[in-house]
């Protein structure tokens, strides 16, 4: 637990990046007291976002992470609007600041935002007194999704630093996998990214230069304690980068016989909606080793804590 | 008659002997069939919970069930703070349901933490009954609250406060009034 003294620093949570190792703790541990409001027998909430106004501002569809965020708020007795907004037919960049300046109108507390723009949180942090929580932003940040991932494995191995953990599949287009990168590499865990050559951009070593890179999945695995697979982006345009689906899956699917090659006690996670029989078979999806669903619980305590950190911002604040 | 600066109300010993008294007073309190659980509100009302289950255990024979409650979640001020305090985990690893709670903290002052602490333990489930024990019991109640059972009561001066300090976390017990 961080000292009694200590105080989240920041206004908003747009990324990974700006949060130091103490930051993420401090989320980690009050994730942690929120676990124990979602495991009780009673009453599953809490006053502390009482008279708190939270706006879900969803530009990109979103069942999962909106209803996992939409439950944390409910927990914390947050009073909620949701806010669907249809940007195919609209000008983005001055629709989000009229957007902006309507909802400033009304004065929420917090913005839970997901776009597809990398810089349109920023620019929203900008223009509001709110504090703006990042629920995924293109292929950019999606700092909760790797706040729930290091929950669920610092959960399960009681600790972060010294892990191997490699992250496979399509690393170009996934948003997951950079806040993962700062993430881990930030609390000492070894990352090894593995993927088709297409879909592994070297350039990820020049920002983590801790991290491995590996075309080569049965090579890899056989050393790791965590194997976290990512969907194939079929309609975030991974095909364009794989001669098929057959192919890929005859590399990257993590299946029985690679699980042999595996540590008996490794663990498999994956942000979710999977592809069976894609990048996973559902043996291995549904067997003894996956957390997936881990993944799912620890999501409602993960962005309570998100939530409850930024809900009394600071006198001295960073973005 | 007011106390000086730094005057101690307590020494090891006397927290000790104090602690003896609260626990045989409690148990001359409850009834034989009544079920008794522990809840100390942190920080240093969940190793004073501790000790007086071990002298409940000894005078009774039965094992007294002890949780931990945070009350930051409850507080009355909590949307109104400038930065949101840590929240450390609430342990109740057993049913509070029929039960006589005994709600352990330090001090008493305003009375804020103990109607938190009530919010708090109702969530998780309907008493019997609820009382308060403290170590310290101080004026300068705000809400309609009292202890039931108090190890001292302290008079304080204006610009003064008790400091109540237990040897698990401060490495030595003590009850002493200082200047703010």
């Amino acid at each position: 637990m961080p000292s009694e003294r200590y105080v989240f620093p920041h206004r908003h949570l747009l990324g990974i990046q700006p949060l130091s190792p103490q930051d993420i703790t401090a989320l980690l541990d009050q994730a942690q007291a929120f676990e124990e409001v979602c495991e009780r027998p009673s009453i599953k909430i809490v006053p502390a976002l009482r008279k708190k106004l939270v706006v879900n501002l969803f530009f990109e569809n979103s069942t999962r992470t909106r209803n996992s965020f939409e439950i944390a708020e409910k927990r914390l007795s947050a009073e909620i609007i949701n806010f669907d907004a249809d940007t195919s037919s609209l000008n983005k960049g001055e629709t989000l600041i009229d957007t902006a300046m309507n909802l400033q109108a009304m004065h929420p507390d917090l913005i839970v935002m997901r776009h597809s723009a990398p810089g349109a949180h920023a620019l929203l942090a900008r223009h509001m007194k709110a504090s703006i929580v990042n629920a995924g932003d293109g292929s950019h940040e999606h700092p909760t999704q790797a706040l729930l991932d290091a929950y669920t494995l610092r959960k399960h191995f009681q600790r972060l630093e010294g892990l191997r953990v490699a992250i496979v599949g399509d690393i170009r287009n996934s948003r997951v996998v950079r806040s993962n990168l700062w993430l881990l590499t930030r609390m000492g865990v070894k990352v090894t990214l593995v993927g088709p050559p297409t879909l592994v951009p070297q350039e990820l070593k020049a920002t983590w230069p801790d991290i491995e890179i590996c075309h080569d999945f049965d090579a890899v695995i056989p050393s790791q304690d965590a194997i976290m697979m990512l969907r194939a982006q079929f309609e975030r345009g991974t095909g364009a980068y794989i001669p098929g689906q057959g192919e890929y899956s005859r590399f990257f699917q993590l299946n029985p016989a690679r699980m042999k090659r595996a540590k008996k006690d490794v663990v498999v996670l994956h942000p979710g909606p999977i592809n069976r029989g894609l990048e996973i078979t559902s043996d291995v999806a549904d067997g003894p080793n996956n957390l997936i669903l881990d993944q799912v619980t620890n999501g409602v305590p993960v962005r309570m804590a998100v939530l409850y950190l930024l809900s009394n911002p600071h006198g001295e604040q960073v973005p | 008659m007011p106390a000086a600066q730094g005057q101690c109300s307590m020494d090891p010993g006397q927290v000790e002997l104090t602690l003896q008294r609260l626990a045989a007073e409690l148990v001359a309190r409850v009834k034989p069939e009544e079920e008794v659980v522990l809840l100390g509100i942190r920080s240093r009302g969940l190793p004073l919970a501790e000790r007086l289950a071990t002298l409940l255990r000894a005078a009774t024979g039965a094992p007294v069930p002890v949780g931990s409650l945070d009350i930051t979640l409850y507080r009355d001020d909590l949307t109104e703070m400038v930065g949101s305090p840590i929240v450390r985990p609430t342990e109740i690893p057993f049913t509070l349901k029929d039960r006589t709670v005994v709600l352990v903290d330090d001090v008493l002052y305003t009375g804020r933490t103990v109607r938190s602490a009530m919010d708090a333990l109702l969530d998780h489930g309907r008493p019997h009954r609820v009382m308060l024990l403290v170590l310290a019991d101080r004026s300068g109640r705000e809400l309609p609250i009292q202890a039931d059972l108090a190890g001292v009561r302290v008079e304080v001066p204006p610009g003064h406060r008790v400091a109540v300090r237990v040897k698990e976390i401060d490495g030595e017990d003590g009850v002493t009034v200082e200047a703010c």
